[in-house]
C-alpha cells in the first residue's frame, strides 16, 4: 500500500512539473493590427515557426486602429499599425514603435475593358475622385491624362475602408499633400468623414472585394492585395511628374531617400517622395511595444523573432512586393531596443 | 422509505430550492448588469451630444463628432423591408401549412423552414456577398431601375450591396420564425369553428380570412414583434452586404449602416478612445432598449389575447 | 344572380391557394440555393489536410485548430449554461409558477433571448477581456453561455410543466424529498424534451460569430499545445470556425478563401445535422 501511494504521488507531481514546465516557455505571443503587412507577416510567421523551437506568434489582422486600441488596452503583446505615432504620443503611452517593412498603396479600379497598369492617374485627379468632384470615368480631366484610352461613361463608385486603417492614414496623407482642397476638407487620419454615396469595405481584403464586385469602382489597397487577386491597378504620377507603374523598382526608389536617422521615434512618412522612378504612395508599417517589459522571456522571444525578420526575411518581403528595411535602419532599431526597453 | 416529516422541510430541499432560485435569478442579474454597463459606458457621449445625437448624420472619427441617425435609419429601413416581405409571405406559408398541405408536404416544408432558421448568420453573409449581391446587381436592381426608377427608392447605382439586398436577406432569415408562430396560431383555431364555416359553403380562403385570421390576428402581431426583434439585431449577415456608408439616403441601392453593423465594424478600434467607445455603447444601449420595449409590447399583447380569448365562439 | 359571386369566390380561393404554394416554394428554393452553393464552394476544400492540419501560411494546411477550438468553446459554454439553465428552469416550473419573481425571471429570459448577440459580445469584452488583459476562448464561451442560458431556462420550464402533477404528488406522497423528485423522476419523464432543447441551443450557439469577434478572437495555432496546457484557453485567443470564416472570407488568397468556404460548409453541416437529429429524436421518442 505504501509503495502504491508513493508511486501515485510521484506520478502526480511529475505530471504537475511537466505541465508547469510549459508555463516557463513563452507560449504564444499575441499581436494584432494592420492588414497592410498581413500577407507578409503571415509568411514570416509561417517560416519562422519552423525554426523557432516552439515559440508561436499569433498575429490577427484587425486593422491599424484596432491594433493600436488593443495594445493600449494591453490585451495583446504587440500592436501593428501603419500610422506613425509622434514621439510625444508614444512617450505618453510608454511605448516605442519601430518600422518592420515598407510597402506600397495602389489604386485599383473595376473597369472591364481596361488592363492592369493601363490607366493613368495623378494625385490631384485622385483626390478629386475621392472628394466626389469627378463623378464619371470619361470626365475630361481623366481623359486628358489618358490619351488613346477609351473610358466608359460609367459612374465612379468610391470604395474606402470601413474600419480604422493605417492604409487610409497614409492614403489620405498623400491626398492632403497633393490637394489643398482635400487637406482642408478631410485631412489625414485612420478614419475620416467620407462623402456620401461611398462604400466601405472591412480591411484591405474587404476593399478589394468591394471593388471587384462593383463595376466602375475605385479603391486603394496595399499592393499585395492588388496583385494577388489580379486586380486592375493604375499608374500614378509622382512628384517629379513622371508616370510610374507599381512594381518593385518604383517601390524601392521611393524608399531610398528616407532619412531614418533624424526621424524622432522612427516617425516617417513616405508619401509623395521625390525621384523620377518613385512610387508616390508608399508607407512604412510599425510594431508597437511597451518600454517596460517585466517578462524577460517574452520580450526576448519577440525581439528574436523581429531580428529574424530583419536578417532573414528580406527575400520573402521582396517576393511579395514589400520593401525590406535597409541595414542601417535595422541597426538604428536594434539600438532603440537597447536604449528603451527596460526589463 | 418513508421518512419522518420534519418541520421546515428537509435541509437538502431548502438548499435545492435556494440553488434553483439563484440560477433562475442569474438571468435577471445578467440583464440588469448588461443595462447598467451599457448605460454607464454611454454617459460621456450622452453628456457631450445629448439628444442631438439621434438626429445627427455625422460620423467623423477624426474630430470625434458622432451621430446615430445613419445607423438608426439603416436599421429601420432594412427591418421595414424585411417585415414588408416576410410577414405576408409567412402568412401565406402558414396558411399553406395548416389548410392546404397534406401531412407529408407539411412535414417537408416545415423541416425546410426549420433548416432555414438554423443556418448560421455568417453563412447568410457569405452567400449574400458572393452570390446574392451579384445576382441583385446584374438582374434585379437594373430591372427595378428601368421600370421603377422614377421612385426615389430605386434611383442610385446598382452595386448589389446596400439596404435593399440587406433587407431581402433579413426577410429570408426571419421568415421561418414568423411563419412558425403564425402556423401555431392558425392551428389553435378550434376545428369546430372552421368546420361550421366549411359546412355553410365557405371556400378555404374565406375560412382563413374571416375565421382563422380574426381569431389569430392578435397573435399574429406577436409574431410580428418576434420577427422585428430578430431583424433589428442581426449582425453578421448584414455587415457583409450593407456597404458601411454613414449616410441617410432615400435610395435603397445605396450603402448604409445598421446599429449592429456599426458596432461590429468599429468596436475593436474604438476601445481606446473614450468618446468613440461610449458612442458605440450608446448605440448598443439603443438596441437594448428597443429589444426590451419590443418584449414589453409583446407581453402586453399576449395578456390582451389571454383576457379576450374566452374560448369558443 | 348568385352565380357570379360563387365564381368570384372560387377564383379568389384558387388564386390564394396558388400563391401559398408558390410562397412555400420560395422558401424551399432559397434554402436549396444557399445550401447547394455552400456545398459546392466548400466541398472542394475538403481534404485530409483540411481536417487535420493547421495553416500558418494560408496556402497549405487546414482548419483543424479552428475545429477543435469551436468544439472546446461550445462545450465549455454548454458546461456553464446548461446546468444553470436547468436549475433555473426547475425553479420556474416547480416553485415559481405564478409568483411575481417567477414572472420577472420569465420576462428577463424573453428579453435576453431577443438580445442581439453582438451586444452580449461587447458586454463580455468589457467585463472579462478588458479586465483580464487578454482575449480568450473562455470569454467567448461565457458569451455563448449567456446566449444559451435563457433558452435552456425556458425550455426546461416548458418541458417540466408538461409532466403531470400526479407524478409529483405520487413521489412526494412516498416521502421522496423534493430535490430527488425533480432530478430523478421529473427529469426522466421530461428527458426527451430537455435533451432536444439542449441540442438545439448548442447547435445555435456553435454557429455564432458576433459574440466571438471581441472575446476569443482567432488564432493560427491549436487551442493548447501540448493538449494538457489547457490554461491558454483562459489566457489566449482561441481559434474557431466562425471567426475564421469572417477573417478569410474576403481574402484575395485562394487558399484562405477556399478555407473560408470549407469552414462554412463544415459549420453549416454540423448545425443542420444537429438540428435535424434533435427534432427527429424528439419525434421518435414522443411517439
Amino acid at each position: 500500500m505504501k509503495m502504491k501511494a508513493k508511486t501515485i504521488i510521484a506520478g502526480i507531481s511529475s505530471a504537475i512539473c511537466l505541465a508547469l514546465s510549459g508555463t516557463l516557455h513563452a507560449g504564444t505571443l499575441n499581436g494584432a493590427g494592420a492588414t497592410f503587412p498581413a500577407p507578409l507577416y503571415q509568411q514570416w510567421i509561417s517560416e519562422y515557426t519552423k525554426i523557432s523551437g516552439g515559440v508561436k506568434i499569433n498575429y490577427q489582422a484587425v486593422g491599424s486602429g484596432a491594433g493600436l486600441a488593443q495594445i493600449r488596452a494591453k490585451t495583446v503583446d504587440f500592436g501593428a499599425s501603419d500610422e506613425p505615432l509622434k514621439k510625444e504620443e508614444l512617450d505618453k503611452d510608454g511605448m516605442i514603435q519601430f518600422p518592420m517593412t515598407m510597402g506600397a498603396i495602389v489604386p485599383v479600379v473595376n473597369l472591364p475593358d481596361i488592363k492592369p497598369g493601363e490607366l493613368k492617374l495623378t494625385g490631384p485627379v485622385l483626390a478629386k475622385i475621392f472628394m466626389g468632384q469627378i463623378t464619371v470615368w470619361n470626365d475630361p480631366e481623366v481623359s486628358k491624362i489618358n490619351e488613346g484610352l477609351k473610358l466608359p461613361d460609367m459612374k465612379i463608385t468610391v470604395v474606402h475602408r470601413a474600419d480604422g486603417s493605417g492604409t487610409t492614414w497614409n492614403f489620405t496623407n498623400y491626398l492632403s499633400k497633393v490637394s489643398e482642397d482635400w487637406s482642408k476638407k478631410f485631412g489625414c487620419a485612420k478614419e475620416i468623414a467620407w462623402i456620401e454615396g461611398t462604400v466601405g469595405g472591412q480591411k484591405n481584403a474587404g476593399v478589394a472585394a468591394m471593388v471587384k464586385r462593383i463595376k466602375g469602382a475605385i479603391g486603394y489597397v496595399e499592393s499585395a492585395y492588388a496583385f494577388e487577386s489580379k486586380m486592375t491597378y493604375t499608374q500614378m504620377q509622382n512628384k517629379d511628374g513622371k508616370f510610374v507603374q507599381p512594381d518593385n523598382d518604383s517601390f524601392q526608389a521611393a524608399a531610398e531617400n528616407a532619412d531614418w536617422k533624424n526621424a524622432p521615434g522612427f516617425y516617417m512618412v513616405l508619401t509623395d517622395q521625390a525621384g523620377e522612378k518613385s512610387w508616390p504612395i508608399m508607407a512604412s508599417t510599425y510594431i508597437l511595444i511597451y518600454k517596460s517589459q517585466p517578462d524577460k522571456e517574452k520580450i526576448d522571444s519577440l525581439l528574436k523573432y523581429y531580428t529574424w525578420c530583419y536578417d532573414s526575411g528580406a527575400n520573402l518581403a521582396k517576393k511579395l512586393n514589400y520593401v525590406p528595411m535597409p541595414k542601417n535602419v535595422v541597426d538604428l532599431v536594434k539600438e532603440a531596443w537597447q536604449k528603451n526597453l527596460t526589463k | 422509505m418513508v421518512k419522518n416529516g420534519k418541520k421546515g422541510g428537509y435541509p437538502a430541499d431548502n438548499f435545492f430550492k435556494g440553488l434553483t432560485f439563484l440560477c433562475a435569478l442569474l438571468i435577471v442579474v445578467i440583464m440588469t448588469t448588461l443595462f447598467i454597463q451599457l448605460f454607464y459606458q454611454s454617459v460621456p457621449t450622452i453628456r457631450k451630444f445629448g439628444l442631438e445625437f439621434f438626429w445627427s448624420k455625422k460620423w467623423d472619427p477624426v474630430n470625434l463628432e458622432f451621430g446615430a441617425l445613419s445607423s438608426i435609419y439603416g436599421t429601420i429601413v432594412t427591418s421595414v423591408i424585411a417585415m414588408l416581405i416576410a410577414v405576408p409571405l409567412s402568412f401565406v406559408i402558414a396558411l399553406f401549412l395548416v389548410e392546404i398541405a397534406g401531412p407529408k408536404v407539411k412535414a417537408i416544408v416545415s423541416q425546410a423552414l426549420d433548416l432555414l432558421a438554423a443556418i448560421p448568420s455568417i453563412i447568410y453573409g457569405m452567400w449574400g456577398l458572393f452570390i446574392f449581391a451579384p445576382f441583385m446587381q446584374d438582374h434585379v436592381q437594373s430591372f427595378l431601375m428601368k421600370y421603377l426608377g422614377f421612385l426615389p427608392f430605386f434611383k442610385g447605382i446598382p452595386m448589389g450591396i446596400g439596404m435593399l439586398t440587406s433587407g431581402l436577406i433579413l426577410a429570408l432569415m426571419i421568415l421561418p420564425f414568423i411563419s412558425a408562430v403564425m402556423r401555431d396560431i392558425f392551428q389553435m383555431v378550434p376545428p369546430v369553428v372552421k368546420e361550421s364555416a366549411y359546412g355553410v359553403g365557405s371556400t378555404t380562403w374565406e375560412v382563413s380570412y374571416h375565421v382563422t385570421m380574426k381569431y389569430g390576428l392578435q397573435g399574429v402581431l406577436g409574431a410580428v414583434f418576434l420577427g422585428l426583434g430578430r431583424a433589428i439585431g442581426e449582425t453578421m449577415a448584414i455587415t457583409f452586404v450593407i456597404g458601411n456608408g454613414y449616410t441617410v439616403s432615400a435610395s435603397l441601392f445605396d450603402p448604409a449602416n445598421t446599429i449592429a453593423s456599426t458596432l461590429a465594424s468599429q468596436f475593436s478600434e474604438a476601445v481606446s478612445q473614450p468618446i468613440f467607445k461610449s458612442t458605440l455603447m450608446e448605440l448598443g444601449l439603443v438596441l437594448f432598449i428597443v429589444t426590451f420595449g419590443i418584449q414589453v409590447a409583446a407581453q402586453w399583447w399576449l395578456n390582451r389575447i389571454r383576457l379576450s380569448s374566452g374560448g369558443g365562439l | 344572380m348568385k352565380k357570379r359571386p360563387v365564381l368570384f369566390r372560387r377564383l379568389t380561393d384558387r388564386i390564394v391557394k396558388i400563391i401559398s404554394v408558390l410562397a412555400a416554394l420560395v422558401g424551399i428554393f432559397f434554402l436549396l440555393w444557399i445550401l447547394l452553393e455552400v456545398l459546392f464552394r466548400g466541398a472542394s476544400s475538403f481534404n485530409f489536410q483540411f481536417f487535420t492540419e493547421i495553416s500558418l501560411d494560408g496556402e497549405n494546411g487546414g482548419v483543424a485548430n479552428a475545429i477543435v477550438g469551436t468544439f472546446v468553446i461550445t462545450l465549455t459554454a454548454v458546461f456553464i449554461g446548461v446546468p444553470a439553465g436547468l436549475l433555473g428552469g426547475i425553479f420556474l416550473s416547480e416553485y415559481g409558477r405564478n409568483s411575481r419573481i417567477g414572472n420577472l425571471i420569465r420576462f428577463a429570459s424573453n428579453v435576453m433571448m431577443g438580445m442581439p448577440s453582438i451586444i452580449i459580445g461587447l458586454f463580455v469584452y468589457s467585463v472579462i477581456v478588458y479586465n483580464t488583459g487578454s482575449f480568450s476562448g473562455f470569454s467567448g464561451a461565457v458569451a455563448l453561455a449567456i446566449i444559451m442560458l435563457p433558452v435552456i431556462l425556458r425550455t426546461t420550464e416548458d418541458m417540466l410543466s408538461l409532466v403531470p402533477n400526479s407524478l409529483r404528488e405520487a413521489a412526494l406522497a412516498l416521502g421522496t424529498p423534493r430535490w430527488k423528485v425533480t432530478l430523478h423522476i421529473l427529469f426522466k419523464a421530461a428527458r426527451t424534451g430537455l435533451i432536444t432543447g439542449i441540442l438545439l441551443a448548442t447547435a445555435r450557439v456553435s454557429g455564432e460569430t458576433a459574440p466571438l469577434l471581441f472575446t476569443s478572437l482567432n488564432s493560427f495555432y491549436w487551442p493548447a499545445e501540448p493538449w494538457w496546457h489547457f490554461w491558454s484557453f483562459f489566457t489566449s485567443p482561441t481559434a474557431n470556425l466562425t471567426v475564421t470564416i469572417n477573417d478569410y472570407a474576403m481574402s484575395p488568397y485562394k487558399g484562405l478563401n477556399s478555407m473560408a468556404w470549407g469552414a462554412s460548409l463544415l459549420i453549416t453541416a454540423c448545425v443542420l445535422v444537429l438540428n435535424v437529429f434533435a427534432r427527429y429524436h424528439f419525434r421518435e421518442k414522443t411517439k
